[in-house]
This record gives C-alpha cells, structure tokens and sequence, in this order.
C-alpha cells in the first residue's frame, strides 16, 4: 500500500499544473470564488470547457472514442484535485457528466454524432428536467406526459429545480409516453430544445439570493420522436444509470478541503477579530478537516479498487451523503467564523461584477449565501434520507 | 498511488480471521474475563508461531520487517473477537520503543525474545497529574554510583501484571539535578521497590497502577544514550493508537454485524425491527460510521512514519473520529437490542465496553481534536 504517486503520476501532475497555469485567468479564480452557487455562470464555466476541449480534456469520463483522454482512476483524481486546489471554474456537469453518459450508452448513431461534439465544446449548454412540483424523492411517478403525433411528441407538464434552465439551449428530460402496471413503466428520456414553442421558464430564487434553479413549463411542446434517447418506455433505466453518474462523482474531498482552507484562512485573519483563537473554533475547523480526510481515505479505497477492475459496491451513496453533508458542515462553520459580518445581505449578482462597495469585505461575501443556499445539498440529487434508504438496502440487505 | 492489500497482506487477514473465529469464541471470552492473568499464554505461543509478534520488528532481530499497516490487518482480525493477549503493550509499544530507543545490546538482549514469545513487555507512562499529557512526568530516575533509582506513581499501564519487563518513563536528574529529559528504563518485574496493582480491565484484559519507591535500577537500564525520549514516546503512542483503531474497526464491524442480526429476527407489532425505517437508517448510519473508522485507521497507519506533525496528526484526527464513531456504533448496537443489549447475557456489552475503553485510552476525542488542532497551528505558523 502507497498513499503516494509514482513517477509517472507525478508527471502528470506536472502536466495538470502548467495546464492550470497557462489557461485560468485570474478573473476566472475571481468569478468561481465569487459565486455562491453549484455551477459557475456559463459565460464563466463554458471558456473552462472550451480551454479543457482545446487541450483533449473536456470529458474525463467517456470513452477514448468519444473523445475522451483515456485517463487512469489515479490521473482523474490528480485532475480533480489539481483543478480544486487552483480554483477553476464549477463547470455545469449536466452536458459532460450526465447527458453526455447516457447518449453514449443508449443514444442513435446520429445522436452520439450531432451532440457529443457540442456537448464537449461547449456550443450545447444542457439543462437537466426530472424533478416536478408533485415528484421530489418519488421521481418516478412524474406527470410531465408525451402524446405521440406521427413523427412527433407532444409534451405536456411542468418541471422544478431546473437548474440554469435560463441560460440552457438543451434540455435532457423524464416524460410519461404510456401508463404501465408499475409507475416506473412507460417513463422515456427525451432530448428538447429550448427554443421551441411552448416552453416557458420562471425564475425560482433561492434562499442565499441566488438565481440558479427553475420551473419549466411546457404547453403543447412538439419534440421530434428521433430525440428520444434508446426505447420508448425505458427511461427509468437510463435515468437511473445517470444518478449513479451524479450520486458516484467519486472525487468530492480534494474542493470541500480548499472549502474549508477558506474558511480557516478567514478565521486566522483580523477580519473575524481571529475567530481561531476561540478553542470552539479551532476544535470545530479540525472536526471538519478530519472528516474530510475519512471522505479522502474512503474515494481514494474507491479508486484502488477501481484501478484493479474491482467493483467498490455500493459505496457511491456513502460519499453521495458523506459529502453533502461535510460541504454544509463547512458553510456552517463559515457562517459562524465571520460573526457580526454574517448579518450582512447583498442582493446584487454576480458577486464579482459588483458596481458598489459591498457592505462586508469582499472574502466573505460568498459565506451566508452558500450556507444558505448550501441546505439543499442534502436534497438534491437524492435526499440524504433516500441515500440511507439505499445504503440499507444495497449494503446491508435490509 | 494503490490501497489495495498484497498477496501477503491478504494472507494475513485471512490467517488472521480464521485464527479469531476458530479459536476465539464467547466460551472463550467468558474464560478470560474471569482469569487472573486475563489472556491465555497458549495462545500467546500461538501467536509467535504465526509470526504475529515478529510481524513489525526488523529483520536483524529475529521479526518480519513488517509496518503499521500490517499491524493493522492483525488489529483488526483480534478486534472482531476481543482478543485481549497483550499484543499492543508488547509488540506496538513495547518492543517499538527498544527498537527506536535501544542500543544494539539492548536490541538483542530483548527484540529475539519478543519475537518467539519469550518476553512480554509493556509501557508504564501515564501519571494521575499529567491527565493525557504526555510530556508530563513526574517520576525521577536520580543517578547514582551504582547507576538509577526510580520513583514515582504510574497509572493505567496496559498488561503491566503480565510484562517480564515494564519500561518505565522517568525525568533523568543527574549529580547537577534536573537534565529536562525524560528516559525510558526497563524495569524487571521482579525489581525491589517495584509494587504493581493489576486490576480487570474495562472490555478485557487486565491493566495496572505501580508505584516505585527507591527502585535501584543498573545502569544499563536506561534504553539508549540517555537523550529525550519524549519523541519516541510520542511516536509509539501515534502507532498504537493507530492499531487500536483498527482493533476498534473490527469490534465495530461485529457489533455492526450481530446488530443487523438481531433487527431481521427481532419481531414487534408483527413484523421485523428492520422494516421499520427509522431502524434501517440507524444501521445505514452505523455501516457508514464504521466505514469511515475504517478509512482513518488506514490512513494513520499510512502516516505512522511520516514526519512527526504529519503522524501525530493522522494519529489524533484518526484517534478522535473512531472513538467518536466508536461510540455512536456501540450505544447503537445496544439500543438496538433492547433491554437485552444491557445485560451480561449479551455479548453486545463486551464489545461495547472495549470501544469505550479505545475511547479513553490515550485521550477522548475532546482531546485528540484539539491536539489535532493545535499541531495544525503550529504547522501552519511554522
């Protein structure tokens, strides 16, 4: 056993390093510093994607044929670190890690060729349409329904927590084409474009201020039955496969750990009046740290086992959970550290385009909001009360 | 970059397993905790058989050359089945401290003996004042012609009654008085001046207080050349609380275990506790809470020869996250068995009671956490 690379990994980090230092713009590291939300603005995360394409890096996960950099488990943890210690933009993970899985699992030949391409580029910017006002942890029984009409579907129904339905031209979405014995039965996976007429989008604003999820409306939308991804009727699967993609990230430690570094620093700086020297502080920011090295420790068994083809089960809930909740454990020490100043509310977006001085040092300006925001980290892609559903039942058979 | 066991490793755990699940029942268990000397010497012997005392000693001495995560694998193993032979006072801490401490006589004389199961040891540092500090000792060692002489009080030494040798941690004063060193001494059992009281140990095993009065001592006795032992005592301590972890993995595996058990065969209001959800989120809780037990073990037996800010770290972070996981899987595997899970009758209580102990023993969470904490400011203003 060996915590630490060999040579040829080193180089890689090297190789990582000078790409980082060659392509990320010191507003870039401004903006995703300054962005309280899960994904960077697109205009942000999409010059990210398109330096990453440039480089043959723009999707860690897929296939070599698809265009994808053929990297060990070891190499993508390098990059993921790397990129985590650097600060580089939040890339929407919607086009890459979600959509662009599925496509290549299930998709046409024609569709692996029109949107994998414009998936890695950055020219389609994707939006995810699962969730309902009526189907939150109960997915499956979603109303949002497609009526067959000659070479068309016609799309009823409404979708929630979109996020960045606003600034997306795609949507990936879960629809009702029949009514089967049980209700997973008769769900497809169908590809939208934003553009057509009938679908209408209101913006839903967090409690942090933020602007990043959605309602989506759709009335009498026409969507060609050729952007139905594999067979009618078996989306549940295919949208299943995918939540393990969202659930099974895998490499989550190496950003909560610079989440926390920040935290620490502004609790060593005369701005919290040194929150650290109150032992409550310090004890809390070393709770914190040690539950990130567990997480670390537990990815990095993960990617042992993966390296040597073994299946690591059904371990991808426990990171899933573990994460989410370290990640709202950091903001809420965050919230705690900047004291008197956590009083203070600025409604303007984007934090880092600011044209007033805001009222709290700019270093904090990001920490009530995305302790704020950061509640529903234990919600989305899976409550925290589903992930223990599926650990007892996957790994404890109960 | 690979945490995957090797062909040998894996033979150990598989050795090791079996070992514990064969020869190590309750019956057994039930035995040793009425016994005198609270372990079987029988299966001491077996242990040096299996190369299990020679496991991390070097290979000039008689040992395997092994490390901390082998001792890990074993810990592990031993912890499933409360085993309570007193690896940790001889081999983790004990023979440890000769092998960094020691000269080469002192290697010899001892490290061999250690190996074929000849020699038992065991560490006598803690003082009732110093609480979990281990820089604080109060006992002297005072110079004289003829070479030392020791005193002072120990508490909660590991195996002490059982140890043919105590090493035992003393300030050095020589003819000038205080030298702000502490020395580690091997003490014979037999030592005049030497009064040990053993006492049963909370989760198996045995445990001791002694008080030296006047113990004359050669002086050869010192370990090595008389300079501060403080790091290696801070060192050893790091590694055994690396082991215990993983000792306190396994017994929260089994606990795990019997509890998921339990709660598919336990019936009330006509169905099993484990169709209840509340139920089933508590033991995903737990499964989680043992995993990531098991991640910290390994990491501190990954670090155990880093750097000594790097190791005492791991060591303390990996200390106060099992022992705080340690007792939410314990209190849960009673809670889960009922009023049963209270009783004797049980076995849920024995293990129980040994992660409790795993939890004081060199310091509570409260105090690892804060350790951690402090070295990681002392790092960071480094």
């Amino acid at each position: 056993m060996d915590l630490s690379f060999n040579a040829e990994e080193r180089a890689f980090q090297d190789e990582v390093r000078g790409f980082i230092a060659e392509n990320l713009t010191e507003e870039m590291k401004r903006a995703t510093a300054l962005t309280p939300s899960v994904f960077s603005d697109p205009d942000v995360g999409m010059a990210w994607q398109r330096a990453l394409h440039s480089r043959g890096w723009g999707a860690p996960g897929w296939p070599v044929e698809y265009g994808g950099p053929d990297w060990t488990p070891a190499q993508r943890w390098i990059f993921e670190t790397e990129c985590a210690r650097a600060g580089v933009p939040n890339v929407n993970v919607m086009g890459v890690k979600m959509v662009g899985p599925v496509i290549i699992g299930f998709g046409s030949p024609e569709q692996k060729n029109f949107y994998l391409p414009r998936i890695l580029s950055g020219e389609d910017y994707w939006c995810q349409g699962y969730s309902e006002p009526g189907s939150g942890s109960d997915l499956s029984s979603l109303k949002t329904r497609a009526v067959r009409d000659g070479d068309d579907y016609i799309i009823n129904g409404t979708k929630i927590w979109t996020t960045h339905a606003h600034h997306a031209n795609r949507m990936f979405a879960l629809v009702r084409t029949s009514d089967g014995p049980r209700q997973q039965d008769g769900i497809s996976f169908i590809l939208i474009d934003m553009k057509t007429p009938g679908i209408t989008t209101r913006p839903i604003l967090t409690i942090g201020g933020d602007h990043e999820v959605n309602q989506v409306f759709f009335d009498d939308v026409r969507v060609p039955v050729a952007n139905r991804v594999g067979e009618e009727g078996k989306g549940w699967t295919y949208g299943k496969y995918l939540l393990e993609f969202e659930r099974g990230a895998g490499i989550a430690s190496a950003k909560l750990r610079e989440g926390l570094k920040a935290i620490a620093d502004l609790a060593e700086s005369d701005l919290t009046g040194r929150a650290i020297d109150s032992p409550d502080i310090a004890t809390r920011i070393s709770e914190v740290e040690v539950d990130i090295d567990a997480l670390e420790m537990t990815e990095l068994r993960v990617l042992s086992a993966l390296q040597t083809g073994q299946n690591p089960g059904a371990v991808s809930s426990i990171l899933k959970l573990r994460n989410s909740e370290i990640r709202q454990a950091v903001t809420r020490l965050g919230a705690d550290v900047i004291g008197h100043d956590a009083l203070a509310v600025e409604p303007m977006r984007p934090l880092y385009k600011l044209n007033h001085e805001p009222p709290i040092p700019e270093e904090m300006l990001t920490v009530m909001p995305e302790y704020l925001n950061g509640r529903a980290y234990t919600i989305f892609g899976g409550t925290s009360e589903i992930q223990r559903d599926i650990i007892a039942k996957m790994m404890l058979g109960i | 970059m690979d945490l995957n066991l090797s062909d040998e490793q894996k033979l150990l755990r598989e050795s090791a397993e079996r070992f514990v699940a064969e020869s190590y029942d309750a019956e057994h268990r039930r035995k040793m905790a009425n016994d005198p000397l609270g372990f079987s010497p029988a299966v001491w012997k077996q242990f040096a058989e299996l190369g299990w005392l020679a496991l991390p000693l070097p290979e000039e001495f008689g040992g395997l050359g092994g490390g901390a995560v082998d001792i890990g694998i074993l810990m592990e193993a031993f912890g499933r089945g409360l085993v309570s032979e007193p690896y940790v006072a001889t081999v983790v801490l004990g023979a440890a401290l000769i092998e960094r401490c020691g000269t080469i006589e002192q290697k010899q004389a001892s490290l061999p003996k250690v190996a074929d199961g000849s020699l038992k040891l065991a560490l006598a540092h803690s003082e009732r004042a110093a609480r979990f500090d281990l820089a604080k000792v109060a006992t002297s060692a005072n110079k004289t012609g003829q070479g030392w002489r020791l005193s002072g009080s120990k508490i909660a030494v590991l195996d002490g009654h059982a140890a043919d040798e105590i090493i035992v941690s003393a300030h050095i004063h020589d003819h000038r008085g205080p030298s702000g060193r502490i020395g580690l001494f091997l003490v014979q059992a037999t030592t005049p001046g030497l009064v040990i009281s053993d006492y049963p140990r909370l989760g198996g095993g045995r445990a001791c207080n002694i008080e030296l009065c006047d113990a004359r001592l050669p002086e050869d006795a010192l370990l090595g050349d008389g300079s501060d032992a403080l790091p290696a005592i801070e060192w050893a301590v790091d590694r055994a609380m690396a082991a215990l972890g993983a000792e306190a993995v396994g017994i929260m595996q089994t606990l795990l275990d019997t509890t998921l058990d339990y709660t598919k065969i336990r019936k009330q209001f006509g169905r099993p506790l484990s169709a209840n959800q509340v139920i089933r989120h508590r033991l995903a809780d737990m499964a989680m809470q043992v995993d990531e037990a098991r991640s910290m073990a390994l990491r501190a037996a990954l670090k155990a020869d880093s750097a000594p800010v790097e190791r005492a770290r791991a060591a303390s972070g990996a200390k106060a996250k099992i022992g705080k996981c340690a007792r939410f899987v314990g209190e849960q595997s009673i809670q889960l068995h009922g009023g049963m899970g209270v009783t004797e009758e049980l076995e849920v209580g024995a293990y129980f009671k040994r992660l409790v102990a795993f939890d004081t023993l060199f310091g509570g969470s409260a105090h690892h956490y804060a350790r951690h904490a402090e070295l990681g400011r002392r790092a960071i203003s480094a």
